[in-house]
């Protein structure tokens, strides 16, 4: 979230799209509910007539898969209609900028495209820039080659009538939502997005949250309150996890993996570290080297010197260009090229796409390790359906650790607060922390290096203070990612002793004086203590800000972008949505994006999107691998055989995976329907620590599949008789859950009827309950993050004729 | 202690379900063995093990094609208890309702088998169960134990989202003489606060009742 969750109350219109948050997110309606009692409208965009639906003002149905059209399709009625902020989207957005002559787009592919390697070349991409060095801009957006001008062009291709013939939505439903939502360009309204993973589960996921953004963007919504662009996470510490490099092409605080090509620090830091010769940009990402080198120093710790270059050697390193995500790793364990997984916390025979797939891989490895609370399908997929165990050689290892409310540590929520907890309750006997089991494990691996093995510098020179009587000390660890001195040093006119916590990163220094192991979260535990167990109600502003509950990433800041609030003089839009005012000299209110004076004041200021190299927001995106404007492309698999937009049916540049246990069949008429998975209030995730939950089982015993009553009676189907639903990739048994709230919808002319399926239950427990709704989804996804596309795909149902007693 | 009473805005409901079991959790209930029937809604009713109960009920609607309506049920603590008054020509006194107006079954209930059916007639919501552990009609009782500890009934304490509202009498009546002037602002003068001048548990709806709950 680049606000929070409290801020959703401030908010004039919430759009819920691509998340059922009633559903996944119980809490959050509290403040959608405080919200609307103010008069805030409420926009549920959905196939399926939702819990969150049933609490909208407004309700709009489409198809999965289809939501840049329908965005697009918004993006041409705020731009057709004058509906943005002028001034916002002038001097914050990069929609003055000129774009270069090579940049082009013809039918449905930007320019720079090898079919061969289905890779853009973005350099075609790129900016005009002046004599200096400085992208050119047009305040008045009139230069046709100006991004503005290039976007009207763009979405006005999007028409009522093509959007609702690609979405499936009524002509009438876009317009009852594009109206109210483009209101909020109006400099005393904002209004917010709250999406999940109904929009990032896409080939085109990555560009779903980007066509929001610009949206926001353009109505001048970012960085105020009651705005900007909301993901609700989907486990309380997505976000923390996120933050301290779950992701294999990030480090800790979003600097970038080493790549092979990186083969100095300084090769590293040159190439990571953005350039602007824009003198009121500030560029904050200048000071990567900064970062990368006391995040070095919090890795090795005395064994990092200026001299080896701070141990930069001893770094993993990925190849260029290519990817190792999820849908990577499983396809590489299928094809036999893995030796050993942990599988920790986690549950991937039911939550990968394409389970199948991903539990013939877990067949193919000689050992695995699964951390967890209870016995799942992973840690016993040898005796699971369809497997022979006396086959298998994979030897399986069962860890049970403590459950996240038995041991002390910080989660950061979706709101970006970091909040330390403390252990409520004592663990079972046998269990281990996750802390603990690391410790054990480095320390044996360690011990293996000291008498043998490759390359033991790493392991060897590894940073370990933060081990107390042989136990992990989430405190120490914390400190750590704050980050110490670790020298006397003087910086910015005050002097610190060695051993003393970092102040906040502004302090941090590339010369190996700092250390801090995540510098998005130096500030976070100072000598003043432990700023995440804050719990002061205090609340200054009045908007739900509550500065001294817990700690925010970055600096405390609890709107990010937030001198994007204020106008040119550092005065709010308006004064209904103060959280920031430039008064007397100096900022008031929530900590501002860096203390400059406002953008009035030339001589010093510097531009408000201060992580940006340019100081703007980027509604054009050179950066993005699937190009700069976003752009409907099908899913993977669809009930169309064309798309509308261009002639290129899907994402040119997703990934698609070649093993046979990929196959997929789109517009094929054995799988008609389009199929969607998701959770439901009542399990969380895979159902692993849910189903056992004898109360929560109660409530949701058994998989099922919801459709139309016409889908219904077109099969013969009655509500509550057993079905089969079937992929080109695997079949499932579902009860069926007949209902009005999914209808057919007309799409290019045809009637298209859509299913859904959560994906909370499997085969271990209950033994009634039925499997993975992921068996059916493929491994395929976004070309930018590889995140899978489970949120559309194409199925057939059929009655199974008896009704599971 | 000022008599208690519920205020349930059902505008507000999610069907998120914590109160349903948050009930069941303080209570320490177990569950029953259920299966999937075409519904989110489960247990099918109220039962012994299950003192509130959030109902799912969807209609065709003109605005947004379909509503889906939630009715989180549960004893309403009559100000004149029916089913008191049945029990008490059996067993007199059996029921007895506390200083804050918690309707109670008590021990003298046990062995009320054979009438346990008149009873269950008797509540004009059918709300009391039979219950095989304890061997009597139960159902919810206000957590009368929380409330005189000075806590709200665990259900209320659960709900996220402010339809599930529990306190003193007055302050729930303002409460939702408040939600109805709003409502019917914003749902074009639809909105009524069911049985008003006789429970303890007040229900804001904004549709035919029947519409929310199986009526009889
Ligand atoms: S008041 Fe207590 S017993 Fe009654 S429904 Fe609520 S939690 Fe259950
Ligand atoms: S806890 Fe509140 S929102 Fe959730 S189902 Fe019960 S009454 Fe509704």
């Amino acid at each position: 979230m680049t606000n929070h969750w409290i801020d959703i109350r401030n908010s004039d219109c919430i759009l819920i799209m691509g998340s059922n948050a009633a559903e996944n997110h119980p809490i959050s309606m509290k403040w959608v509910g405080k919200a609307m009692d103010k008069g805030a409208t409420l926009i549920s965009v959905d196939p399926r007539f939702t819990r969150t639906s049933s609490k909208a003002d407004i309700y709009a149905p489409l198809r999965s898969g289809t939501d840049i059209a329908f965005l697009g399709g918004m993006m041409n009625y705020i731009l057709s209609n004058n509906k943005f902020h002028k001034e916002y989207a002038a001097n914050y957005t990069n929609a003055s900028f000129i774009v270069g002559s090579e940049f082009d787009f013809k039918d449905g592919l930007f320019a720079g495209y090898d079919p061969k390697k289905k890779k853009y070349d973005k350099s075609k991409w790129a900016f005009e820039k002046d004599g200096n060095g400085v992208p050119k801009r047009d305040l008045t957006l009139k230069d046709p080659r100006c991004v503005f001008q290039l976007m009207k062009k763009h979405y006005s291709r999007y028409t009522p009538k093509t959007v609702s013939s690609i979405t499936g939505t009524p002509e009438k439903d876009l317009k009852k939502v594009w109206e109210p939502y483009a209101k909020t360009g109006a400099a005393d309204k904002t209004g917010t997005i709250m999406y999940a993973m109904g929009w990032t589960q896409h080939t085109v996921g990555v560009q779903n949250i980007r066509m929001m953004a610009m949206i926001q963007l353009l109505l001048g919504n970012m960085g105020r309150p009651g705005g900007g662009v909301n993901a609700l996470r989907g486990e309380s510490n997505v976000q923390g996890s996120t933050d301290h490099c779950l992701l294999f092409h990030i480090l800790p605080g979003y600097l970038k993996t080493p790549r092979a090509s990186n083969d100095s620090l300084a090769a590293y830091n040159k190439k990571w570290t953005p350039k602007t010769s824009d003198p009121l940009s500030a560029n904050w990402w200048g000071n990567t080297p900064k970062y990368s080198v006391s995040f070095l120093k919090s890795m090795f710790g005395e064994a990092a010197t200026q001299e080896n270059n701070f141990g930069y050697s001893w770094l993993p390193k990925i190849d260029d260009g290519k990817t190792y995500s999820w849908l990577d790793i499983f396809d590489e364990m299928y094809q036999g090229k893995f030796k050993g997984f942990f599988a920790w916390g986690q549950n991937p025979a039911c939550s990968g796409a394409n389970s199948n797939k991903t539990r013939q891989a877990m067949a193919k490895l000689d050992w695995m390790v699964n951390v967890n609370i209870f016995d799942n399908e992973t840690a016993s997929f040898w005796k699971g359906p369809g497997m022979k165990p006396d086959e298998i050689k994979t030897e399986v290892f069962f860890l049970p650790c403590y459950t996240s409310v038995e041991k002390e540590g910080s989660i950061t929520n979706s709101g970006r607060w970091m909040q330390w907890r403390y252990a409520a309750s004592k663990p079972p006997r046998g269990c281990k922390s996750d802390g603990d089991i690391m410790v054990e494990l480095f320390e044996k691996v360690r011990e293996l290096y000291e008498t043998d093995g490759k390359f033991p510098e790493p392991i060897k020179n590894m940073r370990w203070d933060y081990v107390k009587d042989g136990k992990f000390d989430a405190h120490a660890i914390a400190k750590l990612v704050n980050g110490y001195f670790e020298k006397d040093a003087t910086v910015k006119g005050k002097s610190f002793k060695k051993g003393t916590l970092v102040p906040s990163f502004a302090y941090l220094l590339d010369d190996g004086s700092t250390s801090s192991g995540n510098w998005l979260y130096c500030n976070s535990y100072t000598e003043k203590g432990n700023m995440a167990a804050r719990r002061e109600k205090k609340d200054p502003t009045g908007m739900g800000l509550y500065p001294e509950w817990s700690w925010c990433w970055p600096v405390n800041r609890r709107i990010i972008y937030n001198r994007a609030s204020v106008d040119l003089n550092g005065k709010p839009w308006s004064a209904n949505k103060n959280i920031l005012e430039y008064k007397d000299g100096k900022w008031v209110g929530d900590v501002p994006d860096g203390g400059w004076p406002p953008m009035s004041n030339k001589e010093k200021t510097k531009r408000p999107f201060i992580m940006k190299p340019d100081g703007v927001a980027s509604v054009f995106g050179p950066g993005r691998a699937d190009g700069p404007l976003p752009e409907h492309y099908e899913p993977l698999e669809c009930p169309v055989p064309k798309n509308l937009m261009s002639s290129q049916r899907m994402n040119p540049v997703a990934p698609v995976y070649g093993t046979e246990a990929d196959a997929h069949l789109s517009c094929d008429p054995r799988f008609p329907f389009v199929g969607t998975t998701y959770r439901v209030t009542e399990h969380w995730q895979t159902g692993i620590l849910t189903r056992w939950q004898p109360w929560l089982l109660e409530t949701q015993p058994q998989l099922f599949v919801e459709m139309s009553n016409e889908l219904a009676k077109l099969k013969g189907i009655n509500n509550g008789d057993m079905c089969k639903v079937s992929s080109a990739r695997g079949k499932v048994e579902a009860v069926a859950m007949v209902t009005g709230r999914f209808k057919p919808m007309t799409v290019q002319g045809l009637t298209v009827h859509q299913v859904g399926l959560p994906w909370c239950f499997g085969w271990i427990y209950p033994k009634d309950g039925g499997d993975s709704a992921n068996l059916l989804t493929p491994s395929t996804g976004d070309p930018n993050t590889r995140i899978p596309e489970t949120k559309a795909f194409m199925v057939n149902v059929e009655k199974l004729g008896k009704r599971r007693a | 202690m000022a008599g208690k009473f519920f205020f349930i805005d059902t505008t507000r409901c999610t069907a998120c379900r914590g109160c349903q079991i948050a009930c069941k959790q303080y209570k320490k209930h177990s569950a029953s063995k259920t299966k999937q029937y075409g519904s989110y809604q489960n247990p099918l009713d109220l039962d012994g093990n299950t003192f509130r109960l959030v109902r799912f009920s969807e209609h065709p609607s003109k605005e947004n094609s379909m509503v889906w309506y939630f009715f989180t049920e549960a004893c309403r603590h009559c100000l004149k208890p029916p089913c008191k008054k049945k029990v008490d020509q059996i067993k007199k006194d059996a029921i007895i309702v506390n200083e804050f107006g918690a309707v109670l079954y008590t021990e003298k209930m046990k062995g009320l088998e054979k009438s346990s059916k008149a009873i269950k007639q008797a509540c004009p919501w059918s709300i009391p169960n039979w219950s095989k552990e304890e061997k009597q009609m139960v159902k919810c009782n206000m957590c009368y134990d929380r409330v005189e500890a000075g806590l709200p009934t665990a259900c209320a304490k659960a709900c996220p989202t402010g339809a599930l509202n529990f306190g003193d009498e007055a302050d729930m009546k303002k409460l939702a003489q408040e939600r109805l002037a709003a409502v019917k602002k914003k749902f074009g003068g639809r909105g009524e606060i069911l049985d008003l001048e006789d429970v303890r548990a007040l229900y804001l709806i904004i549709d035919e009742q029947a519409k929310y709950r199986p009526v009889a």
